[in-house]
């Protein structure tokens, strides 16, 4: 093959997102000996969903590390760990499971900065597959990532893609923060382009993934890309939706989401967490405090998921969270109404 | 107990009449089919999700509650579709759960990791690990605080013990003399971690005695064997003297879950533990001693085989839930 053609390969090199999330593991660990991987079936099994693969194999059971049934010790492990010099990246199997990790993230990983008077820091990243759509039911499919944001002292990231999968986890292994990253399982197998260097994406800044005149849609995690497939369908019906992939929660880009508003004139929040309490209420609250509020023309709508646990039953589950029918529909209310 | 039985029998297998070792194969049975036959549905595309099967620990589900009362509670795990059927529950209305439907025993709202059949005392599957455990301790407060008389058994997995309820549940129980058994299933793995990894002593039941209770390491393959161990640490909590930890070691020949592809035991292992089958000893041991004949045992596989088969085309045909009930059962009314 002529060596044009090979780099063109390679520009357009495509991976899946638990490839991406795979990558940047293995590259921060060739490039920093103090970076480790640890959590339940982390080794020679791969990762219940595949994301640490081979990793045990090129990296040893040393710093690829199996760890027993233990979530709020592994969780103290991690911050032990990255007080005293090293840099943990530890999975939790099913986000769920994070509730019994509660201890040591809120009231320590959160905190000890703070406490010590910004003597230590807390560099570590917890790894959370989230999400419902899979069929597992109430205790297996929460997307608790709201409750995170909520604590002052902790990071809490949702990249979209595997370009920012990649990038994000990177740059929360740089971060001298506890930074939880929520990785929704039904985007593990989504593909797409991924640059073969080690990258970048900076923590707190939404994406502008389509623009648009008509409508702000804001979405977060599966949702983001949910609401760039509506806004593909809106286009032919005449509808101009901007889509902003939030991708980082705490801190969180008010300044984009401002801006893209002060433009269109009319927000749509959508997100996969209960609605009650979530990313939206605190999307349009800062919207009605700033002066971006006199630029709107409808009131802020949002979609969230339903005030109920996750439900079994496949056709239950998929009207427990918003689908892109409902984000066509919603959009489509906001931007007729008045007109009719 | 059957007339001609041979006089070397030993006294575990002696103390259970012709009735109970029927019924206790019969549920093996239940449990093996039941599982099989869901395995075949999820290959079919009818069933959603993933599952855990516990083909080849039957003996321990069997054996273990063999010995309850109609009253008693149980607690069990996300490998609990044994549990349930050991107790008496309804394959039709598990496979209806399975299934998603409206007539299952969640109404299609848990699925095949939260069946529970609370009439019939059983309090629960449980999706998290070790969940469980503590919940045991507040069934066994209430039941001295009613003072009704009644047990409460807890199952949970060898990975479970590494958790820090299992250590505060049998803590608890033993200080206030709680009427808890807690059954250890050890299967040799939680999902791939090998329990020699994962804990520094070689038993579960080891862990008894931080706890001051009596700990029982059994083989738990064996129905008899369990069955006459679960009788004595039922004995002990009905009476008031406190819990006790049985350890069943046991094996599930089945991946951890549908998505496992075995990278972490070898074949030969999993043939050594099919050669150990549960329901194949407990038959030959009944052959051996004249007490069922090869046609009466296999007419208690077919009946059960039957039932099953019935059980599934009884679930497919059942209503799904209305999407308008989505938020119904979210709170008590
Ligand atoms: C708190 C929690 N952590 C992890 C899991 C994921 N998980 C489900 S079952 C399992 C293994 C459990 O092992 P064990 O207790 O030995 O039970 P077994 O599956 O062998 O029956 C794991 C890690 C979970 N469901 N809950
Ligand atoms: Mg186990």
């Amino acid at each position: 093959m002529p060596s044009d053609t090979l780099e063109a390969v390679s520009e357009i090199r495509e991976l899946s997102y638990a490839e991406a999330v795979r990558e940047a593991l293995g590259q921060a660990m060739e490039a920093d000996e103090r970076v480790f991987l640890f959590g339940e079936d982390v080794g020679v099994y791969g990762g219940a969903f595949g994301v640490s693969g081979d990793l045990v194999h090129r990296f040893g059971k040393e710093r690829v590390i199996d760890t027993p049934i233990s979530e709020l010790g592994i969780a103290g492990a991690a911050v032990g760990a990255a007080i005293t010099g090293m840099r943990p990246v530890l999975e939790i199997q099913f986000s769920d499971f994070v509730t019994l990790a509660m201890e040591q993230l809120v009231n320590q990983a959160a905190k000890i900065r703070f406490m010590f008077g910004g003597k230590a820091s807390v560099p570590m990243v917890v790894r959370l597959p989230g999400g419902s759509g899979t069929g597992a039911a109430a205790q297996h499919s929460q997307s608790l990532e709201a409750w995170f944001a909520h604590v002052p002292g902790l990071k809490v990231l949702q990249p979209s893609t595997p370009h920012d999968a990649k990038g994000m986890l990177l740059a929360a292994i740089d971060d001298p923060n506890p930074v939880l990253i929520f990785e929704h399982k039904l985007l593990y197998k989504t593909k797409g382009h991924v640059p073969a260097e080690a990258y970048r994406v900076p923590i707190g800044q939404a994406a502008i993934r389509r623009e648009g005149s008509d409508i702000t849609i804001v979405g977060s995690s599966i949702m983001a890309r949910k609401a760039e497939a509506a806004a593909e369908r809106l286009a032919t019906d005449g509808i101009s939706a901007e889509v902003i992939d939030l991708r980082s929660i705490r801190p969180i880009d008010f300044t984009t989401i401002a801006e893209s508003v002060r433009k269109t004139h009319r927000l749509l929040v959508v997100y996969e967490g209960v609605k009650t309490m979530g990313i939206g209420a605190e999307i349009s609250a800062m919207i009605a405090e700033s002066e971006v509020f006199d630029f709107l023309d409808a009131p802020i709508v949002r979609l969230g998921g339903a005030d109920a646990p996750i439900p079994y039953n496949p056709v239950l589950e998929k009207a427990a969270v918003p689908q892109e029918d409902d984000i066509v529909a919603a959009a489509t209310n906001l931007v007729r109404r008045g007109e009719a | 107990m059957s007339a001609h039985q041979k006089p070397n029998q030993r006294p575990e297998l002696a103390a259970l009449d012709d009735a109970t070792v029927a019924r206790a194969l019969t549920r093996m049975h239940l449990i093996r089919k039941f599982e099989e036959a869901a395995e075949a549905s999820y290959m079919r595309g009818l069933i959603h999700g993933t599952m855990h099967l516990s083909i080849g620990q039957e003996a321990s589900a069997v054996g273990t509650t063999l010995p309850l009362e109609a009253h008693d509670y149980i607690l069990s795990t996300h490998r609990g579709h044994g549990h349930c059927i050991a107790r008496g529950a309804e394959p039709k209305l598990m496979f209806a759960e399975f299934f998603g439907k409206e007539t299952g025993y969640c109404k299609g709202r848990g699925g095949s990791m939260h069946i529970a059949d609370v009439e019939g005392g059983n309090l629960g599957a449980n999706g998290i690990v070790g969940g469980g455990l503590p919940i045991a301790v507040g069934v066994g407060m209430s039941i001295k605080a009613q003072k009704n008389g009644r047990v409460c058994m807890v199952f949970f997995g060898d990975g479970a013990s590494n958790e820090g309820a299992f250590h505060e549940a049998l803590n608890m129980a033993s200080i206030w003399k709680l009427p808890v058994v807690f059954v250890c299933e050890n299967n040799k793995y939680g999902m791939s971690m090998d329990i020699g990894r994962a804990m520094a002593v070689p038993n579960v039941a080891d862990r008894a005695s931080a706890y001051g209770m009596p700990g029982h390491c059994l083989d738990g393959n064996d129905l008899a064997g369990v069955a006459a161990v679960a009788k004595q640490a039922i004995a002990r909590a009905r009476s008031g003297e406190g819990p006790s930890l049985i350890e069943c070691k046991t094996y599930r020949w089945r991946g951890h879950s549908k998505s496992d592809r075995n990278l972490y035991r070898s074949k030969e292992e999993i043939e050594e533990w099919r050669n150990q089958d549960p329901i194949r000893r407990l038959e030959d041991e009944l052959k051996a001693h004249d007490r069922f004949d090869a046609a009466a045992l296999m007419k208690l596989e077919e009946d059960a085989q039957r039932e099953i088969d019935a059980a599934v085309e009884f679930a497919r045909t059942c209503p799904d839930p209305d999407p308008k009930d989505l938020t119904r059962d979210v709170y008590a009314l």
